[in-house]
């Protein structure tokens, strides 16, 4: 059995262009916040080999294999990877968004392996992320979820065996409130009901072009040989998915009552929004986001810089965990998630959330919205070995990487880049001397 | 630590009678101490087990065996810590309150040119931002036209004064501490990169032509204003009066200071050539392209505030941690710096951007000097500012530990020494919003 997996795994790591590290890593003596039950384990150590964690505990009672490479974390601090639950990195482009309901199309088909964000994330912890369309319009594109494997291509950062997700939008991004006379061409929806009745009408056709399937798929399964099969709508059928359950919803949003009518409008259709994006007056409607199922993806502390946000608090996550939602901190930008880390941290200061509960809004929880909690967000034996030696505390303003895996390979580690700095120095300057000192500007 | 104990009323009868331009609001009578706590006093050291004691606006006791006046509010320091209230550098407090929205913007003013322009005439004393960012300590700000946002005002150009204030008060003018504290310039830049509304990248070549053209244009304006300093200083009777010139003429000579926003290095290299050609008293802000003029910078005197060190790299191939390291190589060759947010909403963020260097080479108590004292010193206030001295300004913060770490809490914050209201928009709704009576699920009423 074991031997088996080991060779399957093998298959995933080379088709990903990855090597798996020969020799076992042990971390020893490190503090460890595993975002699991085992909660932290003081002078504890972990152990992971080709790709996945063997054992992670006391530090007494984990040996080194005796191949093993040992690092010792005395002092330092061992997270999961961090999981950012939006993000646009890695990505050719964001926003189909000439059409107001874009969900034949896919960030899928064009990821950027080259896009530096994805090492620069990597050394702020990063190891997962949620690549999203935009949100210029109600129903956007499919979303794509990538581990941050620096140097693999396009089909190797995928993560593999992730639930597909689509994007959807409420709001002033989709009604175009901010690129009025920019240029950008106007068109429907311009109102928070244009917004609703696209998503509405979008689903009533989805219904139907559903019943078309369902009727046909009865019919071949009853034996009948004459049926023919609906024609394929490649906008309907993410939606389809979505009213199947398969497919999982991420709805940018900010105000209170349109969070409010986009689960009713769910509802009527029989599905539930899986996790709220933004979400910044999500503290209004706690109770009713619970209720109906929800999750909850937020910033840490931005506001102000549009209306919707105006009434935004860095409270807003603490009030959502406190009414029992799954609620995760995420980027929305290539900055911000390169400390992911800090910004849970903040909601221990507003809001009183304490370690674990922060450090989850940035590793557990993200996974658990992505369906990716069984793989990827804990230090547990048996998941994946996407692991953070911090040099410090990692929640705090003063954190600071040492060394990113991502399936146990190293993707970021502090002396490396210093190494690497200097050849890509020399490399400059040899292709300089190529060109003639001083270059041909 | 046993020094600066209880200086006499004496002197600081002439500390007050030293500044009458602020405006202390503080009645002789109020007085305010903070008994047995850690005091970092940033200028000279920290003293445990120490008490601080404010009088009519301002410190008049600083020390570990310190009388308290007989009347004082007591607030007990035992495991708090006191530090002088942080300054946001260069901030947007007050001049705007929803980013997309222009009608609530006020940095930025039509045309190039606009050395007459004063912030102190656009802050918006009531703006939410200004208890939201008090509320994380920040006591005063550098409040400054220009530095992004919509409206007019891309490209180079003369931005207008920047005003220096307390971040509590009725009016702008009881906020006030400098009226002009800065003329703030856009350099003109030599990116050529495009982007996001920014256009197609371009020919460096003709970047360059640009940027010589509106250095040019640049001179031209200190010419005009020198000829009509001189004009002026003449007593010529023919002399129009230009409110231009007027304002612009005040910064020739070394008088009033100009901050330049620059980022590359070359462009800080060409401000500092037409500094020294026109004897300015030169800042420059942004600068994140400076860490190989960090020598040049440090041996003219030139100050460096820094933006937010929560940044990306300038480029594809620059180091991922640039913007953490650029501080400590800055401190370290001798530049004085001060971190700023540029921002208004992010005003409150400011201790963690400096913060974001120390593990990358600044030092702890650099970092805290670069968001308190420094910065007083760059503009010109540390007189007043910046540190507890006796003498100085009640601007005084109480925590629970490093105003810097993220999960410190403010407890109290002095502001002209007055206790000031740590109440803002996010705690109403906070409050507010946490207190909803649970929902109760609904009950089909037919």
């Amino acid at each position: 059995m074991r031997r088996i997996s080991l060779v399957a795994l093998g298959l995933v790591a080379s088709a990903s262009g990855l090597v798996a590290q020969d020799a076992p890593v042990l971390i020893q003596g490190a503090t460890i916040l595993t975002a699991a039950d085992a909660g932290k384990i003081e002078n504890g150590s972990i152990l992971f080999e080709n790709g996945r964690i063997v054992a992670v505990g006391p530090a007494s009672e984990i040996n080194a294999p005796s191949n093993a490479v040992v690092i010792d974390g005395t002092g330092k601090f061992v997270t999961p990877g961090i999981i950012d639950a939006h993000s646009h990195i890695a990505a050719e482009s964001i926003n189909e968004g000439s059409i107001t309901v874009s969900s034949m199309v896919s960030i899928m088909d064009v990821i950027d392996p080259t896009d530096i964000a994805i090492y620069r994330e990597a050394a702020g912890g990063t190891t997962t992320s949620h690549v999203m369309h935009g949100s210029a319009n109600p129903i956007g594109g499919n979303n794509a979820v990538i581990k941050h494997r620096w140097g693999a291509d396009a089909q190797g950062l995928l993560f593999q065996g992730a639930p597909p997700t689509i994007k959807f939008a409420l709001g002033e991004n989709p009604k175009r409130s901010s690129t009025a006379g920019t240029g950008f061409p106007q068109r429907y929806p311009a109102t928070r009901m244009g917004v609703m009745d696209v998503i509405r009408q979008a689903f009533a056709e989805a219904t139907e072009y559903k019943a078309e399937w369902d009727t046909y798929n009865a019919r071949v399964s009853g034996g009948d040989r004459s049926a023919i099969p609906p024609r394929r709508d490649l906008k309907l059928d993410p939606l389809v998915e979505i009213l199947e359950g398969t497919r999982f919803v991420h709805a940018h949003s900010y105000r209170a009552d349109e969070i409010l009518q986009l689960m009713r409008v769910a509802e009527e259709f029989d599905f539930r929004i899986h996790t709220f994006q933004h979400v910044l007056e999500g503290y209004r409607v706690a109770d009713e986001i619970a209720e109906h199922g929800a999750h909850a993806s937020t910033f840490s502390d931005w506001w102000a810089y549009k209306v919707e946000a105006y009434e935004a608090i860095p409270y807003n996550a603490a009030i959502m965990t406190d009414r029992g939602i799954v609620v995760s901190i995420n980027s929305d930008s290539g900055e911000e998630g390169r400390h992911l880390n800090q910004e849970a941290a903040k909601t221990m200061k507003w809001g009183g959330m304490d370690e674990s509960q922060a450090l989850a809004m940035v590793t557990i929880n993200p996974a658990i919205q992505l369906m990716i909690e069984d793989r990827v967000g804990s230090l547990e034996v048996g998941k994946d070995a996407d692991v953070v030696l911090w040099e410090n505390y990692p929640l705090s303003s003063y954190a600071k990487v040492q060394t990113t895996y991502v399936d146990g390979e190293i993707v970021f580690d502090v002396d490396r880049d210093r190494e690497m700095r200097t050849q890509m120095a020399a490399e400059k300057d040899r292709l300089r001397e190529m060109l003639g000192e001083g270059g041909s500007r | 630590m046993n020094r600066a104990i209880v200086r006499t009323a004496f002197v600081v009868g002439l500390a007050i009678a030293s500044f009458p331009a602020a405006a202390l609001l503080a009645q002789d009578g109020d007085t305010f101490a903070v008994q047995g706590a850690t005091i970092h006093t940033v200028s000279d050291g920290t003293i445990e087990n120490g008490t601080i004691v404010m009088r009519g606006g301002r410190i008049i006791a600083v020390g570990a065996n310190v009388d308290i006046p007989a009347g004082a509010e007591i607030i007990d320091g035992t495991d708090k810590h006191v530090y002088p209230g942080m300054i946001d550098a260069f901030s947007q407090l007050g001049l705007t309150e929803i980013g997309a929205v222009p009608a609530t913007n006020d940095m930025n003013e039509m045309g190039r040119f606009n050395p007459h322009l004063n912030a102190h005439t656009a802050i918006h004393p009531a703006s939410e931002h200004i208890p939201v960012a008090r509320a994380n300590g920040i006591t005063h700000t550098m409040a400054a036209p220009g530095g992004g946002g919509r409206g007019g005002g891309g490209g180079s150009g003369i931005r207008g004064q920047a005003t220096l204030i307390h971040l509590d008060g009725w009016t702008v003018e009881e906020m006030e501490i400098e009226k002009s504290a800065a003329m703030v310039v856009s350099w003109p830049t030599l990116s050529s990169r495009g982007g996001f509304r920014r256009g197609p990248s371009r020919p460096f070549a003709d970047v360059q032509r640009e940027f010589d053209e509106q250095v040019e244009e640049l001179d031209a304006w200190f010419v005009a204003a020198q000829h009509y300093k001189q004009a002026t200083e003449s007593g010529s009777s023919r002399l129009t009066r230009d409110l231009q010139l007027e304002h612009l003429s005040r910064v020739l000579d070394g008088g009033l200071r100009v901050i330049v926003q620059a980022n590359d290095h070359r462009e800080i290299e060409s401000a500092v050539a037409f500094a020294e050609k026109w004897n300015l008293n030169l800042v420059i802000a942004g600068a994140t392209g400076a860490r190989d003029i960090a020598g040049m910078l440090a041996a003219k005197g030139i100050p460096v505030i820094l933006g937010p060190v929560q940044r990306l790299p300038n480029g594809q191939d620059v180091a991922y941690d640039d913007a953490n390291t650029l501080p400590g190589v800055l401190a370290d060759a001798g530049v004085e710096i001060a971190f700023a947010t540029f921002n208004s909403a992010d005003s409150r963020t400011l201790p963690y951007e400096a913060a974001n260097s120390v593990s990358w080479g600044l030092s702890q108590d650099a970092a805290l000097e670069a968001i308190t004292l420094g910065p007083a010193r760059i503009l010109g206030v540390s007189d007043r500012l910046g540190s507890l001295e006796v003498g100085k300004v009640g601007n005084v913060i109480v925590t629970d530990g490093d105003p810097l770490e993220i999960t410190t809490e403010i407890e109290h914050v002095f502001i002209r020494g007055l206790p000031s209201d740590l109440d803002n928009k996010h705690k109403r709704s906070w409050e507010k919003y946490k207190n909803r009576p649970v929902k109760v699920k609904a009950v089909t009423t037919t």
